[in-house]
């Protein structure tokens, strides 16, 4: 029975998820015990937005792009040198480009509305036991619950 | 608080580039990058998600509590060990919830979406695109609506 209740929960095993989430952790401890500074994956949309608009709400991030552009450049060719060694190799999502783009803008203000992302809040804003986080991570976890499950019960997929 | 972060030391940036490509590397080995497995979290068909976000807070709460004990300050920039607490008023809630439409639309996250641009997913540039293009809009709309370029408007920083 609780190998039935695992295979219900974890149809695809941990092994992979907590491997990956401990990395992801790594990651974040390895640049703030260096560094002193929490990453967090959103904030970049706005620093790079800087490079090309004067945009005082985007200036503010002037003195943090050239380290955020490092360290998304380090995620993009993570991720590359694991799927093109031990991984499964390139693949295409068969989500449709309009939910991507849609999604992608709503994504896009709101993390910066709401002061961070899964990455932000999800793992330095947990991770430090603010209370704001908390609060922001399950707003987005109810909310996306709620919008995949209506999505899917309309009949759009993939 | 109004840190430098023009690091001047030579292994601050080589610093930042490790560990985004160990979190990068963490993004592929969790599927995270895959919009599909985040979707099937989302309808209640696969848990691992949690395990990642539980698996990725737990470590660095664990960092967050023991380092500042061990050092004063960050050996490559000098910064005092703060956690990451950022003030809480409605716009937490407001953006959380468009975050999560956002989020339960497309099954794609910042960081996610980086890391799936690396394995070779170029579909997935609908949704980047997406994103500077929301983080712009939400960007004209502070500067535009409430004038809210003053310093003291930009004096959180947020991630």
């Amino acid at each position: 029975m609780l190998a039935d209740l695992y295979a219900t929960l974890l149809p695809n095993g941990w092994v992979t998820y907590a491997a990956g989430g401990a990395l992801i952790g790594l990651g974040t401890v390895f640049v703030y015990s260096l560094t002193g500074i929490s990453v967090g994956a959103s904030t970049f949309l706005e620093s790079t937005l800087s490079y090309v608009s004067d945009r005082p709400r985007f200036a503010q991030y002037r003195a943090s792009r050239d380290w955020r552009v490092v360290f998304s450049l380090g995620i993009v060719l993570g991720a590359a040198a694991w799927a093109f060694t031990f991984g499964d190799g390139p693949w295409l999502t068969d989500v449709q480009p309009w939910r991507l783009a849609l999604g992608g803008i709503l994504v896009g203000v709101g993390t910066r509305l709401g002061k961070g992302c899964t990455s932000g809040h999800g793992v330095c804003g947990v991770g430090s036991g603010s209370k704001t986080s908390v609060v922001n991570v399950a707003t987005f976890l109810a909310v996306a619950i709620g919008v995949a499950q209506l999505v899917a019960a309309i009949g759009v997929s993939p | 608080m109004v840190a430098k972060d023009h690091e001047a030391h030579p292994l601050f940036l080589p610093a930042v580039f490790v560990g985004g490509l160990v979190f990068g590397v963490g993004l592929a080995v969790s599927e995270m990058a895959r919009p599909e497995v985040v979707l099937d979290f989302l309808q209640f068909e696969d848990f691992g998600l949690l395990l990642v976000m539980g698996g990725a807070a737990t470590i660095t709460a664990g960092a967050y509590a023991v380092i500042g004990h061990l050092r004063d300050s960050a050996p490559l920039t000098g910064r005092a060990y703060e956690r990451r607490l950022k003030s809480f008023d409605r716009n937490v809630l407001l953006g959380g919830t468009v975050f999560g439409v956002g989020w339960g639309l497309s099954g794609i996250c910042p960081g996610a979406a980086y890391a799936s641009l690396g394995i070779g997913n170029v579909t997935i540039l609908w949704a980047i695109g997406g994103m500077f293009a929301g983080a712009y809009l939400q960007g004209w709309l502070r500067d535009v609506v409430t004038g809210d370029g003053s310093p003291a408007a930009a004096a959180e920083v947020s991630d």
